[in-house]
């Protein structure tokens, strides 16, 4: 899923502060299961704004709605009925949703209120880590289910650097290090061999840096 | 031969090469380097020169090498992949290479977390391996990365580093196989402070014939202090240093810890002369560059041959 | 402004706190009226926006009672409400309302004593804080003075 993580709330409250009618506007997909950006959250983050607007002496009217997708047009649509009794919109979605909102609404401000971090999997409850860089050349078959794009700090493809130690990144003891896991689950498979074949410079086009990417697919579209 | 290098030279003669390194500074102080590399004239045969290294900034190694080149020294370009990208590589080593620069060190560099710009974007658009891939590319086939063709293609004499005490150690091996893969001619390792480690690693090595494949330098840097051998032991990622040796620099008074360090710089230097697969030493004394020639003249490996 | 008497909102667990206040009851041990007792059927049952929905309606002070260490009839209701009320200690610590307006607090269901102690010392506590300021802005005294 795409994680997110609130932004301080001071930041938030700077950005709203000169509206008095606020949409603030949730998600009901990746940043529900990331417990940023979904009905939950909407709903304390909308408590705590007019509390801290009321501790002002001011009163925000705030709408709160929590969309069932917000990067799709059909489900943004939704606002419509509701997007002019707002001065501006506050969303809790991912990047791609406040895009979308934008895209939509041309004349009406729109604010994140999260900061979109990572493609990333749970690892425990209420603990999410990186997985995947998007790279758009998927190599997992070749490191054993292991990303080394995503989770070697250096995105070394070719092993472990000189700072690995008892499996742990040089760059902190939380991180693992990619290149360990790698290997350890290479052995698991009984592909030891296959390490040493040299993995040659990627491609980066298929990557962000071939300038933005699209997908079109014409039995669809 | 496969290039003009004297590193190459003395390697292929069959006589222990010695180099040293030279960091450096902070600043456009070209005197500074002319200073530190005039320290070691005549008793190495190449001058490493180091790559923003710990992520800090300095002058860049590019411009440092010319300097030290134009002294009529042999520098040993260091360039790590964590700054740059594969045009921005490929270009400076055109560059050097224009101005008589044909020895030069892969690296991945380290983290800029550890550096002054802990904020800077982290590039590796190759790494170390694919760096190595690429010089021999360049030097072999005359072609660029991407597989234009280079006119007067730089013939560069290829190292990379090892680091024989690493996690996971079962790897590290099969690590320097990957290198030697992609075309290394040259190897230089971590401060080897572990020397029964560093053996057995030398063994697995010789046991798959890899030292026919690769010239292995062992590093060796003095320490200064009990308080330096004590920061490497527990500060210094993938460093291995025993207590034995944290013990012999702290058994001696402190005026005569450096001197400690220097001794067992030259007993390492003795032992692992013997070692099979050992062609030279690395010689990284740490903003201590004058303490190199006593180093290299006690080893016995003074005078450096003329080539 | 007249004598300032807190309101404050207490989540009360059916299993420990909501039968130790009873007992305090039953024994006549005394304990502040200014207590509102909300009876939960575990600590674990208080989400984070209701104890902000009770501070935004006008409470003073809210905490969550829970069962004692260990002591859970739902294993770890209680570990949960705390954990909740934690992050909402540092929301409200954001948004200006200050964290000590919020507590947790754990009991068995024979504390009696410790319900009627508790609530008084909640109480007093924010007594000296003073009202919610959400509910009293700082500057709506200000601007009628003008």
């Amino acid at each position: 899923m795409i994680t997110a993580e609130r932004k301080p709330l001071e930041e938030i409250i700077e950005c709203i502060r000169p509206y008095d009618r606020i949409l603030l506007v949730g998600c009901n997909e990746c940043v529900t299961v990331c417990a940023a950006g979904g009905r939950k959250e909407v709903g304390l983050l909308a408590s705590a704004l007019r509390m801290a607007f009321m501790k002002e002496g001011r009163t925000l009217e705030i709408t709160e709605l929590t969309l069932e997708r917000q990067c799709d047009p059909e489900y943004v649509e939704e606002l419509v009925t509701m997007i002019d009794a707002a001065d501006a919109v506050l969303s809790m979605a991912c990047g791609c949703g406040v895009q979308e909102v934008a895209r939509r609404y041309k004349n009406k401000p729109v604010y994140p209120a999260v900061n979109t971090k990572f493609m990333g999997a749970s690892v425990s409850q209420g603990v999410w880590a990186e997985r995947c860089q998007g790279c758009g050349d998927c190599i997992l078959g070749l490191t054993g289910g292991i990303c080394p794009v995503a989770r070697c700090s250096k995105r070394l493809l070719n092993g472990p650097c000189g700072g690995s130690t008892s499996g742990k990144c040089e760059i902190s003891d939380d991180v693992e290090c990619a290149w360990q896991l790698i290997w350890d689950r290479m052995k698991e498979l009984g592909i030891q061999d296959r390490y040493e074949e040299v993995m040659v410079a990627k491609d980066w086009r298929t990557s962000r840096d071939g300038g933005p990417r699209k997908i079109v697919r014409e039995d669809l579209a | 031969m496969k290039t003009e290098s004297v590193l190459e030279k003395v390697l292929t003669s069959g006589q222990l090469a010695v180099t040293s390194e030279c960091g450096p500074p902070r600043g456009a102080l070209p005197d500074k380097v002319r200073e530190k590399a005039a320290m070691l004239k005549g008793y190495v045969d190449g001058i490493n020169v180091t790559d923003n290294q710990t992520a800090m900034v300095r002058m860049s190694s590019l411009a440092a090498c010319i300097i030290i080149r134009e002294m009529g020294l042999d520098p040993i370009l260091q360039m790590v992949t964590r700054d740059r990208n594969r045009l921005a590589m490929q270009s400076d080593i055109i560059g050097a290479y224009a101005f008589g620069i044909n020895t030069m060190l892969c690296l991945s560099g380290d983290h800029p977390k550890f550096g002054d710009h802990p904020m800077a974007a982290n590039v590796y658009d190759l790494d170390s391996v694919q760096l190595i891939q690429t010089v021999k590319q360049m030097r072999e086939e005359g072609i660029f990365q991407g597989g234009d063709k280079i006119l007067n293609p730089p013939q560069m004499f290829i190292g990379a580093a090892a680091n024989p005490f690493a996690d996971p150690f079962e790897l590290r091996v099969a690590r320097l196989a990957k290198k030697i893969n992609a075309g290394v001619d040259f190897v230089q390792t971590q401060c080897i402070y572990n020397l029964d480690k560093f053996e057995k690693w030398m063994e697995g090595i010789c046991d798959r014939g890899l030292d026919k494949k690769v010239y292995i330098m062992p590093g060796i840097t003095p320490m200064k202090s009990a308080g330096m051998a004590r920061y490497m032991k527990n500060r210094v990622p993938g460093m291995d240093v025993p207590d034995e040796v944290v013990k012999r620099m702290a058994g001696v008074p402190k005026e005569k810890q450096a001197q400690e360090g220097v001794d067992i710089a030259v007993e390492s230097i003795e032992r692992l002369k013997n070692v099979k697969g050992v062609h030279g030493f690395h010689i990284m004394a740490i903003e201590w560059e004058q303490i190199v020639p006593e180093i290299v003249k006690r080893s016995g490996l003074y005078p450096r041959p003329e080539l | 402004m007249d004598k300032f008497e807190p309101v404050i909102v207490a989540f009360c667990c059916h299993y420990c706190a909501y039968t130790a206040a009873d007992m305090a009851g039953s024994k006549r041990i005394p304990y502040p009226p200014n207590v509102k007792i909300v009876r939960v059927p575990c600590s674990g049952k208080v989400d984070a926006i209701h104890i902000m929905k009770a501070l935004e309606k006008g409470a003073d002070g809210v905490y969550v009672a829970g069962c004692l260490e260990g002591d859970c009839h739902f294993k770890k209701g209680n570990l949960n409400a705390a954990h909740r009320v934690e992050y909402v200690k540092k929301l409200l610590d954001e948004t200006g309302i200050g964290g000590d307006r919020v507590e947790m607090v754990m009991m068995s269901a024979g504390m009696g004593e410790v319900f009627a102690q508790t609530a008084t010392t909640i109480t007093e506590k924010i007594r000296k804080l003073g009202p919610n300021p959400a509910k009293f802005p700082s500057n709506r005294k200000a601007a009628s003075n003008e």
